[in-house]
């Protein structure tokens, strides 16, 4: 794909999480808008070996959304790739859906991890990348976290072990959108900086701007010539509700009620986007 | 089938060397098989330290990171891997419940759990390290298994069968000073319990490390002409509801003794069963609404009514109301 057709493939991904949502009447629009960029460059070309008409392929690259609440964007990334219709979208939270908020590993075909609670996720994706190195296996593990989800222990656990195993099949990314629920992630607990962090326990960081897709792309290849026996990062440098202007400039926009006026709102701008590319 | 050999002495080989030994076999026969620890290898002694030489892709030490180790191994069963992973059952468990409902079980991993030196088996360590409330903790993860275990032999036979098996095992595991009550040829079925002493006056439903001291309950009461039956409970998830349907009926009075609290752990399970389904006079034996100490395990059994004494005391309570 030419990196124009990248851009109108986000932009595709944000007109359908939104729809998405709107049929819900609510959710996390915010954390979803954020990583349409980083989930379009992953389901183009950075993750191998995947099909979506085999989604559990042997060997496949992986992807742990350990920001589980970001399901629809990754649902809306999924349908858009032929994992499963597009028609699938509405039934988001429905009883009985296959789309649950939060990514499920058993009910939605593609999504390799279940995750909700946050913090777990980049536990798993140490599970996948140390099972296949002990399998002598080429395939590459992804773990996509939220910035105020790092606050988590558990990730800092994680993160010393991808290390001392020496995982350089595990990336980690870092959606950088600089808000969480309660408020900025300054405000709350701050990170300071984050590649610096990763990068003081033994991991290979990069920081890129979150919504600039060659970039993304540029730095998966750096990372992969460049982590050697570490564990490589990116940290991507973002807005919450990315590529949205009504949403970006709302104080709280994690996860917000979406009716008809704001989501029709949202795709005028989002149509007018695709139109221009 | 099992084959029991107690005689009231200790195991000849000690569980953990038995521990060692099987995972070693198991290592060596199916190279999917990981053993994960969260430093606590210590506790099974320097065999396993010469394991993680022999097998040092498949010996993994995960530090002080119990929530971590939980998740990464959870992942590794998704990769077909076949991980056991340890620590004491007190931080295994409430550490890292979230990562064990959430990374194992909630996604459909498989997960061997062991928890060692559940309850007053900590002695030494006191009541920061006791695990009263595993049990009760673990039986709401949907579809887990639960084994407290009483010797080595039992130990080692069901694991050898649940490694092979998908989702989670969670073994509470004394690693000392555990009397042998399996001879080695005993073959165990997971969910069902094991009538160790027939009696009819009424049942002491017992697990993990106080099945042997309801035996010597039993021997005691057996002098007073009381006949009691006593019932390993070795799974308490799935709970053998047919044998404790069995023993209701035939003896009219239940006795449970557990090294845990008596919310939630196998008294509760017993229970609720026949509560529902056949009422019957319960006595619980376990720990009450307080938390462990340190003290040695002569003076913690005598604190929390873990001795045979105080157990016939128990039942010929239950069969005092039986009659009334």
């Amino acid at each position: 794909m030419t990196v124009n057709e990248l851009k109108k493939f986000a932009t595709d991904v944000r007109i359908e999480t939104v729809k998405c949502l709107e049929a819900r009447t609510f959710g996390h629009i915010g954390g979803c808008l954020s990583i349409a960029d980083v989930l379009t460059v992953l389901y183009n070309g950075e993750l191998k070996n995947i099909d979506p008409k085999n989604p559990k392929k042997p060997d496949r690259d992986m992807l742990v959304v350990s920001k589980g609440h970001a399901g629809p964007a990754v649902f809306a990334t999924l349908a858009l790739k032929g994992y499963f219709p597009l028609d699938w979208l509405p039934t988001l939270c429905e009883g009985g859906t296959r789309l649950p908020s939060h990514c499920d590993r058993i009910r939605t075909p593609g999504i390799d991890a279940s995750t909700g609670s946050l913090g777990q996720g980049l536990s798993l994706a140490n599970g996948f990348a140390h099972a296949a190195k002990i399998k002598d296996k080429k395939n590459r593990i992804y773990c996509l976290m939220g910035d105020g989800e790092i606050q988590e222990g558990q990730i800092w656990e994680a993160a010393m072990y991808a290390h001392q195993y020496k995982l350089n099949n595990l990336v980690g990314i870092v959606d950088w959108n600089k808000k969480q629920i309660d408020g900025t992630v300054d405000e709350c607990i701050s990170l300071l900086d984050i590649a610096e962090k990763f990068r003081a326990f033994g991991w290979y960081a990069v920081t890129v701007k979150g919504d600039d897709i060659e970039a993304i792309q540029m730095a998966f290849k750096q990372i992969r010539e460049n982590q050697s026996d570490k564990p490589g990062v990116l940290v991507l440098d973002g807005v919450k509700g990315s590529g949205v202007k009504c949403i970006e400039e709302m104080k709280f926009n994690h996860m917000i009620p979406v009716d008809k006026e704001l989501a029709d709102q949202c795709l005028e701008e989002l149509e007018a986007v695709k139109n221009s590319l | 089938m099992v084959k029991t050999i107690y005689n009231g002495e200790y195991e000849k080989k000690a569980i953990t060397d038995q521990f060692v030994e099987n995972l070693g076999e198991m290592l060596e026969k199916d190279t999917d098989v990981i053993y994960l620890d969260a430093d606590l290898m210590f506790a099974f002694g320097a065999g396993l330290w010469e394991l993680g030489d022999k097998f040092p892709k498949r010996v993994i030490r995960c530090g002080i990171a119990e929530a971590n180790m939980v998740g990464t191994a959870a992942a590794m069963s998704v990769m077909g891997m076949k991980p056991i992973i340890h620590s004491f059952a007190s931080f295994v468990t409430r550490r890292a419940f979230d990562q064990i409902f959430l990374s194992g079980a909630y996604g459909r991993k498989t997960l061997n759990i062991i928890g060692s030196e559940p309850g007053y088996k900590q002695t030494y360590w006191g009541g920061t390290h006791m695990a009263f409330e595993d049990i009760a903790m673990m039986r709401t993860v949907p579809n887990a298994y639960i084994f407290d275990i009483v010797d080595g032999v039992q130990f080692n036979k069901l694991l050898k069968k649940t490694i092979d098996m998908q989702g989670i095992y969670y073994y509470r595991t004394p690693l000392a000073d555990n009397i042998a009550v399996y001879d080695e040829t005993s073959e165990f079925e997971i969910g069902k319990g094991i009538v160790l002493k027939e009696g009819t006056d009424a049942t002491i439903i017992a697990c993990g490390r106080l099945v042997t001291i309801s035996l010597q309950a039993a021997e005691l009461l057996e002098k007073e002409e009381i006949h009691v039956r006593v019932v390993d409970m070795f799974t308490i998830k799935p709970l053998d509801e047919e044998l404790v349907k069995k023993c209701a009926e035939e003896t009219g009075a239940i006795v449970t003794a557990e090294n845990h609290s008596v919310y939630g752990g196998l008294g509760s399970a017993v229970a609720e069963y026949l509560g529902e389904n056949d009422p019957t006079v319960v006595e619980r034996i376990g720990v009450r609404d307080e938390f462990g100490e340190v003290g040695s395990e002569e003076y913690l059994r005598g604190r929390f009514g873990f001795i045979p004494e105080k157990i016939a005391k128990r039942v010929k309570e239950a069969i005092a109301k039986k009659k009334a």
